[in-house]
Order: C-alpha cells, then sequence, then structure tokens
C-alpha cells in the first residue's frame, strides 16, 4: 500500500499549482463538507451539552450558573437511581441476544428446502421499527385479551399484566427490544457460520469432536468478529433503549421503567418542564456509561488496524 | 459445514427438523401475526371479545379507515420526503470522506476515521438539546430540511466506516496506475473508484432506508404535529388517539412497517452485505 506513485513520477515543469499540489488537498476536498457536517451536528453538540450541564435553562431565558449544582441534584435524585438500575438490567438481559442470535443462526444453518425464505422470516423483526415493536409488544402483553395475558391466564388462572407491574415491568420492555435485536445477531452469525472453514470442522470432525467441544474449541474461535459486532450492537443498542419504554409504557407505571435516555428526555423536553441543564446533567452521564465501551470498542478496532 | 447438514442425520432428527422449523418460526412470529390478524378484525368483534376466534367478517375498512379518517397518508409521505434525501445526502458525504481516509495517508486520517466511528455510538441525548437549540435557532423546527440534515450529519460517521473499509478492499493498483498516467485525484474518484463502489452504495442506500425510516427520537424532537412528522411519530400520537381501537391501531403499524419491509424482500442481498459487513472478516 505504499503510495509511490509521487515519487515514481518526475513532474512537467511548468504545471499548475493545482496539479502539483493536488495528492495533498485532494483528501481535504473531499472530506469538508462529511467533517463540516459531523463537527455542527454531532461534535460541537456533545461539547456544548457538557458545558450546558453546568447551568440552568429553560430553553430559552437567560443560562444561569450553577456550578456542579445540577450533578449534586441528580446524586440525590431516587428517579435518577431508578433510571440507571434499569439501564442495568437492560445491558445485561440484553445480552441475551448474543448467545440466542448465535442458537438461532446454528438451528437454521441448513441447506433443506425453502430455508432461505425462513431465515428471512426470522430476521423480519429487526427490519420493523421499534415503534411497530412496541405497538406489537403493548398489544402481546395487553391486560384481559393481549394474547400472552391470555396464554398465561390459561396455563395459570390468572392472568399478569406485565406493563402495569412495577417489579416486571423493564423485563417485559427488555423482552420486546430482545425480539429484533435477536434476529440481528443472528443475521450476524448466520454470515459468520457461510465462512466457517469446512477443512477445520472436516478436520476437527476426525479428531472426534463434536456437539458443545467442536462449537466452543472449533466453530466460535473462527465466529470472533461475528461475536465482536454483535456485543457492540448490542450493548449500544442496550443503552439507547429509548423507542421500546417511550411507546410502551411512557416510563411507567409511576416512572419505574425509565431508563437514562428516556428521563433526561423527560427532564428536558416534556411536559414534566424544560429543564435543559437538569436533562444535560443525566445526558453527560450516559455519555460517560457509553465512552466506557466506545473506547474499548475502538481500542480493539485501532488495534486490529494496526495488526493488519 | 457447521452443524451437521441435517440430511447427513439419522432419519428420525431429520423428521424432528422438518416439524421444529415451521413451528419455531410460528412461534417466532407470533407476537407479529396476532397484530395482523387484529387488524382485519371488525370492531365489533373486538367488542365482543372475539379476539382469536374465526372473525365474523374480513374488515379491510380498518385500513380504508386509517387513510381516510387519520393523517396517515401525509405521514407516510412526510417519511419519504425525510427519508430519500438522507439516504442521498449519507451516502454523497461518506462516498467522499471515505475515499479521502482509504486512499490518502495523512497524519490525522486514523483520528478523524475513529471520529466518525466513535460519533456514531454515542447516545442521542447528549446531542438532543444543542440540536434542538440549533434547528430552532435556523428556523428549521418543525421541517423536512431540519431532520435531514441532521440525518445526514449523524448517518456519515457510519457510512464512512462503511465506505472506507470497502474502499481499502480494491485493488490500489487501479489508482497507482491511474495516477502516473497522469489522470487527476477527482477523475480517479469519479472514474475509477466510484463506478466500483455500487455494491457498496446499493447495501447503504438500503440500510439508511431502513435505519432513517424507523427512526423515531430524532422525529419526536425536530418536528410535531401532522404536516411534517414522520410516521413514526405519527403513529405514536395515533395509539394516544385511538386507546383501545387495536384493530385501528395494528392496521396503521402493518402500513408503516411496509416500505422498509418491501425494501428488505426486494433487496435482501445488498441489505444483509451491508448489516454485515465486517462480521466476516477478521
Amino acid at each position: 500500500m505504499a503510495h509511490t506513485a509521487d515519487d515514481m513520477m518526475a513532474r512537467p515543469a511548468g504545471k499548475s499549482w493545482w496539479r502539483t499540489n493536488q495528492r495533498r488537498l485532494a483528501p481535504w476536498l473531499f472530506l469538508a463538507p462529511g467533517v463540516f457536517m459531523f463537527m455542527l451536528y454531532v461534535i460541537y453538540p456533545i461539547i456544548s451539552s457538557i458545558w450546558l450541564s453546568f447551568y440552568d435553562w429553560d430553553g430559552l431565558g437567560a443560562k444561569t450558573w450553577l456550578g456542579l449544582d445540577n450533578y449534586r441534584e441528580l446524586f440525590a435524585d431516587d428517579n435518577f437511581y431508578t433510571s440507571l438500575w434499569n439501564n442495568v438490567i437492560w445491558l445485561v438481559f440484553f445480552m441475551l441476544a448474543v448467545p440466542a442470535g448465535l442458537f438461532m443462526a446454528i438451528f437454521l444453518n441448513q441447506t433443506v428446502t425453502g430455508i432461505r425464505i425462513y431465515k428471512s422470516l426470522f430476521f423480519f423483526p429487526f427490519v420493523i421499527s421499534q415503534v411497530v415493536v412496541g405497538l406489537i409488544f403493548s398489544w402481546f402483553y395487553a391486560p384481559n385479551f393481549g394474547l400472552l395475558y391470555k396464554l398465561i391466564e390459561w396455563a395459570t388462572g390468572t392472568g399478569i399484566a406485565f406493563l402495569a407491574e412495577p417489579q416486571y415491568v423493564t423485563y417485559a420492555l427488555v423482552a420486546a427490544g430482545l425480539w429484533p435485536q435477536i434476529a440481528y445477531c443472528m443475521i450476524l452469525y448466520l454470515t459468520g457460520l457461510n465462512n466457517v472453514s469446512p477443512d477445520q470442522v472436516e478436520a476437527a470432525r476426525l479428531d472426534g469432536a463434536k456437539g458443545w467441544k467442536m462449537l466452543w474449541f472449533v466453530i466460535l474461535p473462527q465466529l470472533r468478529p461475528a461475536t465482536f459486532i454483535a456485543i457492540v450492537v448490542t450493548v449500544i443498542g442496550a443503552l439507547r433503549s429509548f423507542d421500546i419504554v417511550s411507546i410502551m409504557t411512557d416510563g411507567g407505571p409511576f416512572g419505574s421503567s425509565r431508563v437514562l435516555s428516556f428521563y433526561m428526555y423527560e427532564q428536558a423536553l416534556s411536559e414534566y418542564g424544560y429543564r435543559m441543564g437538569y436533562g444535560a446533567a443525566i445526558a453527560v452521564i450516559l455519555f460517560a456509561i457509553m465512552m466506557v465501551f466506545i473506547t474499548g470498542f475502538i481500542w480493539k478496532m485501532v488495534r486490529d488496524e494496526s495488526g493488519v | 459445514m457447521f452443524p451437521i447438514p441435517i440430511e447427513k442425520t439419522a432419519r428420525t432428527t431429520q423428521w424432528l427438523y422438518t416439524i421444529a422449523l415451521p413451528l419455531a418460526l410460528i412461534l417466532w412470529l407470533l407476537p407479529l401475526m396476532g397484530v395482523a390478524v387484529t387488524s382485519i378484525r371488525s370492531s365489533s368483534d373486538l367488542a365482543a371479545g372475539n379476539y382469536f376466534g374465526m372473525p365474523s367478517t374480513f374488515a379491510w375498512t380498518n385500513y380504508l379507515e386509517i387513510f381516510s379518517n387519520t393523517p396517515m397518508l401525509k405521514y407516510m409521505r412526510n417519511s419519504m420526503f425525510v427519508t430519500l434525501p438522507t439516504v442521498l445526502g449519507a451516502v454523497t458525504l461518506s462516498c467522499m470522506a471515505g475515499f479521502a481516509l482509504a486512499v490518502y495517508k495523512f497524519k490525522s486520517n486514523l483520528l478523524l476515521f475513529f471520529m466518525f466511528v466513535a460519533g456514531n455510538f454515542v447516545p442521542f441525548q447528549i446531542l438532543m438539546v444543542p440540536v434542538r437549540d440549533l434547528t430552532v435557532q435556523t428556523g428549521l423546527y418543525n421541517t423536512y430540511s431540519g431532520l435531514i440534515l441532521f440525518h445526514i450529519a449523524f448517518q456519515t460517521g457510519f457510512c464512512t466506516l462503511f465506505m472506507r473499509n470497502f474502499i481499502k478492499g480494491l485493488p490500489f493498483e487501479l489508482i497507482e496506475s491511474a495516477r502516473v498516467e497522469g489522470v487527476s485525484e477527482i477523475r480517479i474518484f469519479w472514474h475509477i473508484v466510484l463506478p466500483l463502489m455500487r455494491p457498496a452504495i446499493a447495501a447503504l442506500s438500503v440500510l439508511i432506508f431502513t435505519f432513517i425510516w424507523n427512526e423515531y427520537f430524532w422525529a419526536t424532537v425536530l418536528t410535531q404535529g401532522p404536516e411534517v412528522q414522520p410516521v413514526t411519530a405519527g403513529l405514536f400520537s395515533l395509539n394516544g388517539q385511538y386507546i383501545a381501537q387495536w384493530q385501528l391501531v395494528s392496521a396503521g403499524s402493518i402500513v408503516a412497517a411496509l416500505p422498509p419491509v418491501l425494501m428488505f424482500f426486494l433487496m435482501q442481498k445488498h441489505f444483509i452485505a451491508g448489516l454485515t459487513l465486517g462480521a466476516t472478516k477478521g
């Protein structure tokens, strides 16, 4: 990949300035629009939000400097801890999507007739909007007539209204979120399985490896890139969960299903008031949590990048 | 191949698999099928508690009703007006940025690349207040452009990552020999690299179309009311208006899901190629 064309080509004298300098300037020309937009809409807002989290602001009037008061209030706010705890539940249980997707991919990695249609239909939940997924599951859980409610009622005698019970609600939301996420992980693993080296599998079979041993020692190491991406998208998905909460429960009952992303939105932009500074402080905490993961992912990517 | 191909297993296993496959699919799609069935139930059936039995009639009128009595058509149009320009803009910007990051060596190359990657993962809430403020300040609140500009900027992160990795995989000799011939950098981009990027452009377009069509958070932050709101935000407000009218909410959900579903089934190869890029190379 050495860029040696420059050295090989003796430049004819008298060429225009552009012709002699274009190799140095071209990348910046190509990058300018993208970098400009990204700076304006992503990088600047991050800095601005951090700065704003030290102020009291209603979105219109003057900003009042508060120093760390927003954070002090936040660390004494029960709703903040509820949201944070729910984020932990999301993160832990959302990770089930990775093994579930793997087993689904193994189940579907066959060549029987019609398997392509089956694979697409299993993938289906990922293609539809989280809003629609949320509505579908609201209906699925709905007391008195929801399919799941009816099934539980039929099996045990009394149905459970999952979305109305503070102790169950977050788990019910995670389950709804898992539906498309499992499909996503499945498709990642299906592609990965497609590229598993048949020679190694055959060689391992001759050595007597099968079942779990085969999966653990031969297949999984080869699926590592798929696993990495599945973990990245699942962690990010769990911490970003907003749509499902907003659609299915609006944070309720009694705020028990709030997550940080939703609580931030509520504080900054809903009928509960326009507390932009306080909202920004919540966002900064969420951002800090995510940065831990993002840094880890990037660190691994940089290592791979320089290793190639 | 892993697992062992089913045709090489015992008879009983083969039978079991043939039965398990459709059974698993039905279980997997149960919530979706419930909604599809509800969307063609009459309100009288639902009122009478006939949720799962044979419907007395197939009430296709539910679909007519959401189009005639709600702004559904408007919402769908709004989604289209936001989604298509975003796809065009994000793909254009990322083709250029991806080309620059893949082909040229300069000091801040990796730094810029990882800025795009990292930006792509940040929580939307850290952007929310300043982006909303910026949009209001520029008079773009509750306009298509306000949403489109933000979406283009944000999607450029993911798209640039995608394009850069794709171009890295192209044979670099093509570019080198063109340079020896004295072809300008801009013509190299336009005449040599861009034609080779067609599969990547197709894959990204399908993906971004689906992402933006299904996007909900920014739709609620940057727009309000049926004049501009995309269908995801529209569905949410319909859901609020039609409490307990599940046949209408279901029909609306199905209609809103249709464009990305169609896109997926028509462009499946590109869609999956886009989604799984990076899942195979190590």
